[in-house]
């Protein structure tokens, strides 16, 4: 690993302006990447987590925008970057793939001419060579026959192999971050496991790093190096996936892991956090978790900063629960 | 059971904020100036309409008032008893401001008359052929598709050519020639609703069949309804307009707007432009108001252009 | 208490009128047939949780479904307490009906949004005189505070609440018809984690103070091992393996349950660095002959290619679909 991180997110902001008020959607959030890195960034719905990544890429759509903090991509800020600069690296230096591969792809064309146009784009090199490549990289995340399979439209893959192919537009330009938005949620387990797999091993291959963007702890478990847990907009809780999964310290990842069923759950109570998830426009002052939390007391009622608690691990919250660690 | 009571009380605050589904629906509503300028002029025209008799400045249909010596009177001008009549007279003496006033009440009238009894069979049968399926839903909608596919004024034309004159008459056409319109949209919309998990959880409970029709397919098919029925009231309007224009519609007794242009069309070329210029802008306007609503409540109900 | 006989649902998509006349000029467009379910025996005792597990395709809703009174099975016959469902006709079927509700996934597309709260759980009851029209609220609110809902929220629809408590709304809605037994068809899947929770812990309540029995359909081998006694596996309409959930989660014996058990993420594993099971579920239009899951399987013979292997007792309470238990 270099010095320079693939990614560097600092303190990032983005809001969205609507009628009924100002939804702070992602409030101060960093995070770093490295060389063939994985990083989990999970959350529930309405944590801030997709639009984490939509604000990395520059996607943010009015009435969002990003109002603070900085993006850098091997050192360079995104955020200040001009529209031209980010479709070059759109595509090319950093790719996106979403939980709907039909975003990527377009029904009307033909696998072989995207995936040769989305080559051309960014690379001057002969149609051949365009070709050869989409064929490689189609190879490469377990499509069988895909010199046959690349003249197909879209439609007639089925939903996993959809989503490989755009796992393989995303790769296509040898990209050195990608980021996934619940890239398997729509998928079947068996499905997802043959994703995960390609995945991890692609990213390890290649370097490039990867942020896997999902609700499933249980699916960043097995695949993820660390691991960001965000909270309404926040990051709750971030470390080695180890290191949080084993000894959450935030009570909303210890709240979260207990209430994942798993093998010894058998017939008992799951633990469950009470309440739901605060309306972003409508957050409580000071911690935002801190009305379904039963560690809380007054000093929630501050704005909460990041800490390190325990070392290589931000945290933010005033009642880190080291001891209560399970 | 008190840790599950525990969690009911937590509903987040911007949510009670938001009310019954009309009053969104209303306030979506009111965010376009022209659609509310639009409502404006349109519930104007239906006041006209509805209390035409008590604020026309004369009954143009009392003979003991209307002389042919007022006849053709230009627009502002007096007659010789000291009314004035703004919009002028027609070739009868009748006021025009006031024949429109009751014309609008008449082409209003079938209008909406012929929409509502269109939408109540069209949108039943368009449930039934979509609730049902298979070779009930085929012969519907191929007799749908037929009754399309023939121009409406023509299929009207015969009609009243077979039926006769008279308000009932002219209604009843008007409903022949539109209820399909209504068949299609509902069978579209049912079709999705249909496969929704509320309609299979109504059969779970054994509902029956007309409730679930009626009660659940039928409110949820509404939006896209209340667009082509305000549409389709501005056509059955124009449509019946055109019919008495050819002097197939309403008889002489019940002169609609279209009506009003037929009488005034002779006087045309002799420069009595108003007798037809009037009736024919209120026509317009009526029309005009109807659609503009009638975009505004497709732009807020379509769930596509939604944010 | 419910007992399923060898059920099947086909799904066959006709030709229409253009098809036709295209067959007859020489084209050969085929009626297409889905086998959604095929030949499915099981039954369930009284206050037993049942989880019905499988990929998409498998037709696990659809059997769900066909329980639930929805879909008409093809053939084959669901018995009830002892008594054929089909066979019931006028009032009697109704309230037989009523007995099995069924629990759905989406809980924005399962309650009608056009209704408020107190009529979407009111309505059946009234209807099917379980309560009087004049006792509908009190009768509302009591189930409203059943399902952990405060029935203060009778009077609103259903986009005011959030997911989870639509969820709740559904479970009510089926409650209020004092059902017996509850299907709950991916009923968890579409909430949020720590929203799951609350509702599988609503689901473990109800069982207990009401004496409910469920087939819980889920994808989700984590949630079902938590809440079921048995476990029943489905591939491509088929059932491949039924076993009570401490067994199955100690030893699998069908290999497609072992490939899935493997490929179930879970939080305790950590570095992917199993092969999963190669190849695609294939299309229920077209399954493979023989055994559905033998083109994937690592132990496939010849004879899995040719042969339907039945579905019969390996141990007690435990039974596989599997040729290689032929053997031993």
């Amino acid at each position: 690993m270099s010095d320079v991180p693939t990614l560097a997110v600092e303190n990032l902001e983005t809001h969205f302006f609507t009628k009924a008020g100002v939804a702070k959607a992602v409030d101060g959030v960093s995070f770093s990447v490295g060389r063939g890195e994985i990083m989990g960034l999970v959350g529930e719905s309405g944590s801030g987590k997709s639009v984490t990544g939509f604000s990395i890429l520059g996607l943010v759509d009015p009435p969002g925008r990003v109002v603070g903090g900085k993006v850098l991509f091997n050192g360079e800020d995104l955020i200040g970057a001009s529209e031209q600069r980010m479709q070059k690296l759109r595509g090319n230096k950093i790719a996106m793939i979403f939980q709907d591969p039909m975003m990527t792809l377009n029904p009307v064309l033909r696998i072989d001419t995207q995936m040769i146009e989305t080559v051309l784009a960014h690379e001057k090199v002969s149609k051949e060579t365009a070709r050869q490549r989409s064929r490689d990289t189609l190879a490469q995340v377990g499509i069988p026959s895909p010199e046959e399979r690349m003249r197909a439209y879209p439609h007639q893959f089925s939903g996993g192999m959809r989503q490989r192919v755009a796992i393989a537009i995303a790769l296509l330009n040898k990209p050195d971050l990608i980021v996934a938005d619940e890239p398997t949620t729509a998928l079947d387990v068996t499905i997802q496991g043959q994703i995960l797999y390609e995945a991890q091993k692609l990213c390890r291959e290649t370097g490039t790093a990867l942020i896997w963007i999902t609700h499933d702890l249980a699916v960043v478990a097995g695949l993820a190096d660390k691991i960001s847990v965000m909270y309404a907009g926040r990051l709750a809780e971030q470390g080695t996936i180890d290191d949080v999964l084993d000894h959450p310290v935030h009570p909303y990842t210890i709240g979260l892991l207990g209430s994942v069923p798993g093998h010894n759950t058998r017939g008992q109570r799951l633990y469950q956090i009470p309440g739901m998830t605060p309306s972003l426009l409508s957050l409580p002052d000071g911690c935002a978790f801190k009305e379904r939390c039963e560690f809380s007391d007054a000093a929630c009622a501050l704005r909460q900063e990041i800490t390190e608690p325990v070392p290589g691990r931000a945290v933010r919250c005033c009642h880190p629960q080291i001891e209560a660690a399970r | 059971m008190s840790e599950i009571q525990q969690t009911t009380r937590d509903v987040n605050p911007d949510i009670l904020l938001v009310e019954t589904p009309f009053q969104r629906f209303m306030a979506d509503f009111l965010e376009d100036r022209v659609a509310v300028v639009s409502l404006g002029v349109l519930i104007g025209i239906i006041f006209i309409a509805l209390f035409a008799p008590l604020i026309s400045p004369m009954d143009p249909y009392d003979l003991a008032k209307v002389t042919i010596l007022n006849g053709k009177l230009p627009p502002g001008s007096q007659s010789m008893d000291g009314v004035t009549y703004w919009l002028g007279t027609d070739g009868a003496g009748r006021g025009l401001l006031s024949s429109i006033f009751y014309g609008l009440r008449i082409s209003l009238g079938v209008g909406v008359a012929s929409a509502v009894v269109a939408l109540c069979i069209g949108a039943s049968i368009g449930l039934v052929a979509a609730y049902y399926g298979g070779r009930t839903d085929t012969i519907i909608m191929r007799i749908v598709d037929i009754q399309l596919s023939f121009p409406a004024i023509l299929v009207a034309l015969v009609l009243l050519a077979v039926l006769g004159k008279g308000i009932d008459k002219i209604i009843i056409a008007l409903v022949i020639v539109q209820w399909a319109y209504y068949a299609r949209t509902v069978r579209a919309s049912a079709l999705v609703e249909r496969n929704k998990e509320y309609v299979e959880a109504a059969t779970c409970l054994a509902l029956g069949d007309r409730r679930i029709l009626f009660r659940h397919l039928l409110p949820n098919c509404m939006p896209p309804l209340i667009v082509v029925g305000t549409v389709q009231t501005a056509h059955a309007i124009s449509l019946e307009a055109t019919l008495s224009f050819l002097g197939v519609g309403l008889p002489i007794t019940e002169p609609s707007l279209g009506l009003l242009i037929a009488n005034g069309f002779e006087y045309m070329l002799s420069e009595k432009y108003w007798i037809s210029f009037f009736p024919g802008v209120a026509l317009l306007i009526t029309i005009v108001s109807i659609n503009l609503v009638g975009d505004q409540l497709r732009d807020i109900l379509n769930p596509r252009l939604q944010k | 208490m419910l007992e399923i006989k060898d059920i099947s649902k086909r799904f066959v998509k006709r030709l229409d009128v253009a098809a036709k006349i295209a067959n007859r000029l020489g084209a050969s467009a085929k009626e297409e047939v889905v086998h959604a379910v095929d030949g499915v025996s099981i039954a369930i005792n009284k206050g037993e949780v049942v989880g019905l597990v499988g990929e998409s395709g498998c037709g696990k809703s659809t059997l769900g479904r066909m329980v639930a009174g929805i879909l008409e099975p093809t053939s084959g016959e669901i018995h009830y307490k002892g008594n054929a469902v089909a066979a019931k006709t006028g009032k009697d079927a109704a309230e037989a009906a009523l007995q099995i509700q069924m629990i759905f996934q989406d809980p924005f597309a399962s309650l009608n949004p056009r209704m408020r709260v107190e009529d979407i759980i009111g309505e059946a009851p009234v209807l099917h005189g379980i309560v009087a029209a004049s006792e509908k609220v009190s009768y509302v609110e009591q189930v409203m505070l059943r399902v952990g809902l405060d029935p203060e929220y009778r009077r609103r629809y259903p986009h005011q609440f959030s997911g989870g408590q639509r969820q709740r709304i559904g479970i009510a809605r089926a409650l209020a018809v004092k059902p017996d037994f509850l299907v709950c068809d991916e009923a968890i899947a579409a909430l949020d984690v720590s929203i799951q929770a609350q509702v599988i812990n609503l689901f473990m309540d109800l069982r207990r103070d009401l004496d409910l029995t469920y087939l819980f359909i889920s994808h989700d081998l984590s949630v079902v091992e938590h809440i079921s006694d048995r476990v029943v596996i489905m591939y491509l309409g088929r059932i491949v393996e039924v076993s009570p959930t401490d067994e199955l989660f100690e030893k699998t014996n069908h290999p497609y349950t072992t490939a899935l058990l493997n490929e179930v993420p879970r939080v305790e594993m950590r570095g992917l660095d199993y092969q999963p099971i190669s190849g695609e579920i294939p299309s229920p239009l077209d399954p493979p002959t023989g055994c559905h899951f033998h083109p994937r399987c690592l132990h496939a013979m010849d004879r899995c290619a040719a042969e339907r292997p039945e579905l019969r007792e390996i141990s007690p309470g435990r039974l596989a679909a599997c040729h290689l238990n032929d053997d031993k």
